[in-house]
Formats: structure tokens, C-alpha cells, sequence
């Protein structure tokens, strides 16, 4: 689209939805599972059979103090819950237990890192805890069926201040946020299974020499791929950019407020959705059912002792201590259990650099063959250490490296011990190698003619020679020794 | 000083319910509801300047239950009541949209 000298500044929030990694409901001891038969994780409470009453899970809110305190939230010493009413098949209560003027957190941000290095600070507005509604299923043409096994599921809502301004940083917070519900083990937050879903609203300050111009605001629900959130934010900025030309007076945010648009997933756009003036008016009031919750400065304390170095702490760490780059300081801070393996070499003496890309090169090939984390793949620290030393030390050089590494990832046994079993330590007995070389040249007369030749082909063949020989040396060998003894032999 | 229970109030409220009203019992309710809102007039008389805002009728707090799982009902049992079914779900109308 052209952009003409208007200088366009997008705003957008977010609104993310998190379901918590309880092993039951919210208000019930039903199980918070995913994908079992419909209507097999229900009880009085969860289908909302009158009488029934809820009991708050103190998982479920140590889990959100979890997430609060490491959003540097403020989390509110008293907090309670209230009933959010609206009608909905997925809704059996006809009303959702949920969280309004006290939320349980409030006032955090989150720093998110940036591909050039840099990072940008988005703050969190609060976050409060509610209960997931059911599903409804169209499989028939004339009716809908409702699945209750997802109704009561806890439920984290983090809201964001308007504070991202570009696609990737949009994009960078969602996964920044992704990344740290998982790293707490508050959520596996896995998308397919809708466990985690943003809400993004979006519009844009433009201005045009001294006036400055507020398009709409567009709301749009229910997202569920990082996917989906991109091109969602990106289609709404050419839309709405495209849309204050046609009239720049008339598609303001002062005249149109606020919209609700859905996302088509076929034709990659936002549409209109239309919605009654009324449908917001939820008459909240507190649900006198559940008692409110009190988090004193002990209980907080304790959740907080539970959390540890957070990722973008450690991404910066990486990035200063070990000089690393910000994709190789991404590409180790996706779980806490990969890094952990690279401190603890690191602890041990071993060279940071050696290890990272022994972990990056190895470990995630691993990795991906196996579709696991690289953490998963089965070397501990401690052996990551010794390996890196021994490498370090020259007893073993990076091709010996690489095989042992491979080998570790299946036995308990110490680098050593199995580069001993493998015949893998580097062989600096230069009488064995000057064998092996003697060796060569005596099978290979074509190879030595050439590399004696002084042709074009001398390259070529003394590579040769030297792969002969440290494939006899099944990579024990180091290659600068193996090359300076051939050279001699060859009289080069 | 109450807030005056109009009868498009009441028409509004009984809306957002799903209950249809009648013109009498939009009126009845109108004068009822306006009785109940009118008794806080008599409560705001009170000198409440030096008394916390109370966020919650019930003094208990920090009720909860252990994360460990306990019975459910069988699907069977689940949609005993049900007023219409299919298979193992909840049948209702179709509808269209999504929900908040
Ligand atoms: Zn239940």
C-alpha cells in the first residue's frame, strides 16, 4: 500500500487468556483434561445444577500469584470474585465467575527481547483469575451441541497496556509471554488445545503535518495461533489505514469508538461483527458464594521463592557473560531446564562457547530428529562439562566431540569412559600416526601423485589423504598433526 | 436520590434475563423494585465516613480446596435432565457467533 508522508504510529494491546496447569477445575475436583469423550469431566458444580457450590482451587491462585509476581505485578493482599452475567449455551450458570474491581494482580510489565538486540517494555494492566467456559460443537446443521468438560477450567487473564507499536512487537510480547506461562509451569499453553488465546485491539495515531488523527478502535476476538495474531494486527493497520483515506474525518476514534471484529481464518481478514448495544452490560456483583481470598506478605513470599532466574534475565546474561547472540541466547532460553544444563558445565570450569555450540549444533539436531527439547535429549550438565574440558584439554577433538555428545544422550557414562570404549581420544602418538600415514600413501599412488603433482588437482588430493587418514584414526587423530606429518612424508 | 426503576429499566433488565414481561408486571415490578432501591435512601442516611468500603457480605476468607481430583457424574447421569440431546452432548438451537 503507498504510504504517503503520514506518519503512522500503530497502538495496540493485547488481552491474552491462559489456562492454568491444574490437575482440576476451578471450583470443582472434576479433571482439567483435554480431548476425552464430551461430558465426562462434570459434576453439580461445573454444569451448573442449582445448589451446587464452588470451592476455590489453591493451585489454581498460587499458580496466578505465580505469573503476577513474575510480571513484577503488584499481587493485591485482598482479592475476591464476581459474577460476570450473560447468557450462552457454553454457559450453564448463565453467569461466569470472574474477577472486576480487585483483581489478584495488577500494575506489572513484561521486558520483551527484540531481534536487533535491543529490548522494549510493554506494562501489564492486571491479571485476574476466572473460569473457562464449556465448548459448543455445530456438527449438526440445525443444532448445537455443548461439551461441559472445559466449563470451571481455570482461566488467567493478563491484560496489557496499549504499548506495542509494531507487528514484532506484538508478536514478541505473545511468544515473550508464552514462553514465561510455560517456564513457571503455570500452563503448558499449548495452542491446539486452545490453552492459550489472544485478544488484541488495535488502532492507529497518524499524523499528517501538525494534526494528529485517531482511527477506531478494533477489537478482535479469539485468536489462537501466533499465526492468526500476526497477520490479524497486520491486516488491521493496512485496513484501518486504508480506511481513514477514504474519509479521515469520518473514521476516528472519536466518532466510532470502539468495534468488534472477528478473524476469517479462510480469507486471512478481520470482518465486522455486529453486537447488541446491550450484550456488555454484565451487571457485575460479588459472587456470595466464594469467599474472598487474602494473600499476605508470607504467602506471597513463598510463591515468589519458587521462581527463579526468568527468561529474558537469563537471554541477557547469555548475551553479556557469554557473548552470545540474541537468536543463540533465544534458542537456549525456550525452557529452563536447557540452560540449566549449560550453566552447570559452566559451573564445573568448561568454556561457555564450547558448550553452546555442542548444545546448539548436536543438541538441537537431536532435538528436532527427536521433536523433543534439546534439554530432553538426555546429556547432563555434568557430562556437557567434562566433554567441553576434554575438548578444551585436546584429548578429544570437535569430530570425537560431536560422536560422544551423540552417545551421551544414551548412557549415564562419563565422556571419558566412552571415548575410551569408542577408541575416540585423540591420538597424539605421532609414531601410530606416521603408521597410519605410511599407511595411506601406499594405498592411495594416484592421490600421491597428484598431490606431489603441483597441479590443480594438489588440493584436492592432499584433503583427500588427510580424510584417509582420520577415518583410520576413526577421528582420533588431531588434523593439524596428521597434515604436518603427511607434508613431510610427501617432502611438501 | 435513588435511581429511578423506570419502566424501560425494567423492560431492559427483563431483556438481558430472557424473561418476558407483561405491561402489568413491568409496571408491578417498576413500583416493587422501586420500593427496594427507595429503602437505601434510608440507609445512606447513615454517617458511613469513617467505615472501610465492604467488598464482601461473607467475613470468611481463604476457603479452599486441595488440587486433587474427586468423582465426576457420568455423562449419563450428566444429562439425565437435559431437556434435549444428542449423543453424549447437550443440544440446543443452533447458533452463530462466538461468545465473550
Ligand atoms: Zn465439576
Amino acid at each position: 500500500m503507498m504510504r504517503t508522508s503520514d506518519d503512522i504510529l500503530p497502538v495496540v494491546g493485547l488481552e491474552i487468556h491462559v489456562e492454568l496447569a491444574t490437575a482440576t477445575k476451578l471450583f470443582c475436583r472434576c479433571r482439567n483434561t483435554f480431548g476425552d469423550p464430551p461430558n465426562t469431566h462434570v459434576c453439580p458444580v461445573c454444569i451448573g445444577l442449582p445448589g451446587a457450590l464452588p470451592v476455590m482451587n489453591r493451585r489454581a491462585v498460587e499458580l496466578s500469584m505465580k505469573v503476577g509476581l513474575a510480571l513484577d505485578c503488584k499481587v493485591a493482599d485482598y482479592t475476591k470474585w464476581d459474577r460476570k452475567n450473560y447468557y450462552y449455551p457454553d454457559l450453564p450458570k448463565n453467569y461466569q465467575i470472574s474477577q472486576y474491581d480487585l483483581p489478584l494482580a495488577a500494575d506489572g510489565r513484561l521486558e520483551i527481547p527484540l531481534s536487533d538486540g535491543s529490548t522494549h517494555v510493554v506494562r501489564v494492566l492486571r491479571a485476574h483469575l476466572e473460569e473457562d467456559a464449556g465448548k459448543n460443537i455445530h456438527a449438526a446443521a440445525a443444532h448445537t451441541g455443548v461439551d461441559l468438560n472445559r466449563s470451571c477450567v481455570p482461566l488467567l487473564e493478563i491484560v496489557s497496556e496499549p504499548d506495542m507499536h509494531s507487528v514484532e512487537q506484538v508478536l514478541g510480547y505473545a511468544r515473550a509471554m508464552h514462553r514465561l506461562v510455560r517456564w513457571l509451569g503455570a500452563s503448558e499453553a499449548n495452542m491446539q488445545m486452545g490453552q492459550m488465546r489472544f485478544e488484541p485491539n488495535v488502532n492507529l495515531r497518524i499524523k499528517r503535518g501538525d494534526v494528529e488523527f485517531r482511527t477506531p478502535i478494533a477489537e478482535i476476538k479469539n485468536l489462537n495461533s501466533f499465526r492468526a495474531l500476526e497477520r490479524t494486527v497486520a491486516f488491521e493497520i493496512d485496513r484501518q489505514y486504508a480506511a481513514w483515506l477514504e474519509d479521515p474525518e469520518g473514521f476516528s476514534i472519536d466518532k466510532l469508538g470502539k468495534q468488534n471484529r472477528g478473524y476469517d481464518d479462510d480469507r486471512e481478514q478481520t470482518v465486522f461483527q455486529r453486537e447488541k448495544e446491550e450484550a456488555h452490560d454484565y451487571r457485575y456483583f460479588p459472587d456470595p458464594d466464594l469467599a474472598p481470598v487474602v494473600m499476605d506478605k508470607s504467602w506471597r513470599d513463598s510463591v515468589a521463592a519458587e521462581i527463579g532466574e526468568l527468561p529474558l534475565a537469563r537471554w541477557k546474561r547469555y548475551t553479556e557473560d557469554y557473548s552470545l547472540s540474541p537468536e543463540e541466547a533465544d534458542a537456549l532460553t525456550q525452557d529452563p531446564e536447557t540452560g540449566d544444563i549449560l550453566d552447570e558445565a559452566v559451573d564445573t570450569g568448561a568454556d561457555a562457547r564450547r558448550g553452546v555450540n555442542l548444545l546448539l549444533g548436536r543438541g538441537a539436531a537431536l532435538a528436532n530428529e527427536r521433536g523433543c527439547a534439546i534439554a530432553a535429549v538426555g546429556v547432563t550438565g555434568g557430562q556437557l562439562g567434562e566433554l567441553v574440558k576434554m575438548q578444551d584439554a585436546g584429548e578429544v577433538n570437535a569430530t570425537a566431540a560431536a560422536r560422544i555428545f551423540d552417545i551421551l544422550t544414551e548412557t549415564d557414562q562419563s565422556p571419558r569412559e566412552v571415548a575410551e570404549r569408542e577408541g575416540l581420544l585423540a591420538v597424539s602418538d605421532s609414531n601410530q600416526i606416521e603408521q597410519w600415514v605410511e599407511q595411506v600413501i601406499e594405498a592411495s599412488p594416484q592421490a600421491v601423485e597428484d598431490a606431489t603433482g603441483g597441479g590443480k588437482k594438489q588440493k584436492g588430493a592432499f584433503g583427500f589423504l588427510t580424510g584417509q587418514v582420520m577415518q583410520l584414526s576413526k577421528g582420533a587423530a588431531q588434523p593439524q598433526e596428521v597434515q604436518q606429518i603427511l607434508r613431510q612424508k610427501l617432502g611438501l | 436520590m435513588a435511581k429511578q426503576i423506570d419502566i424501560d429499566l425494567v423492560r431492559h433488565v427483563g431483556k438481558l434475563s430472557r424473561i418476558e414481561l407483561t405491561d402489568e408486571q413491568v409496571r408491578t415490578f417498576s413500583r416493587q423494585l422501586g420500593e427496594i432501591i427507595g429503602y437505601f435512601d434510608k440507609l445512606r442516611e447513615l454517617d458511613t465516613d469513617n467505615v472501610e468500603p465492604m467488598a464482601h457480605a461473607v467475613e470468611l476468607t481463604n476457603v479452599f480446596a486441595e488440587d486433587a481430583p474427586g468423582e465426576s457424574l457420568t455423562p449419563e447421569a450428566a444429562l439425565s435432565n437435559a431437556p434435549d440431546r444428542r449423543d453424549d452432548m447437550f443440544q440446543v438451537p443452533r447458533i452463530i457467533g462466538t461468545g465473550s
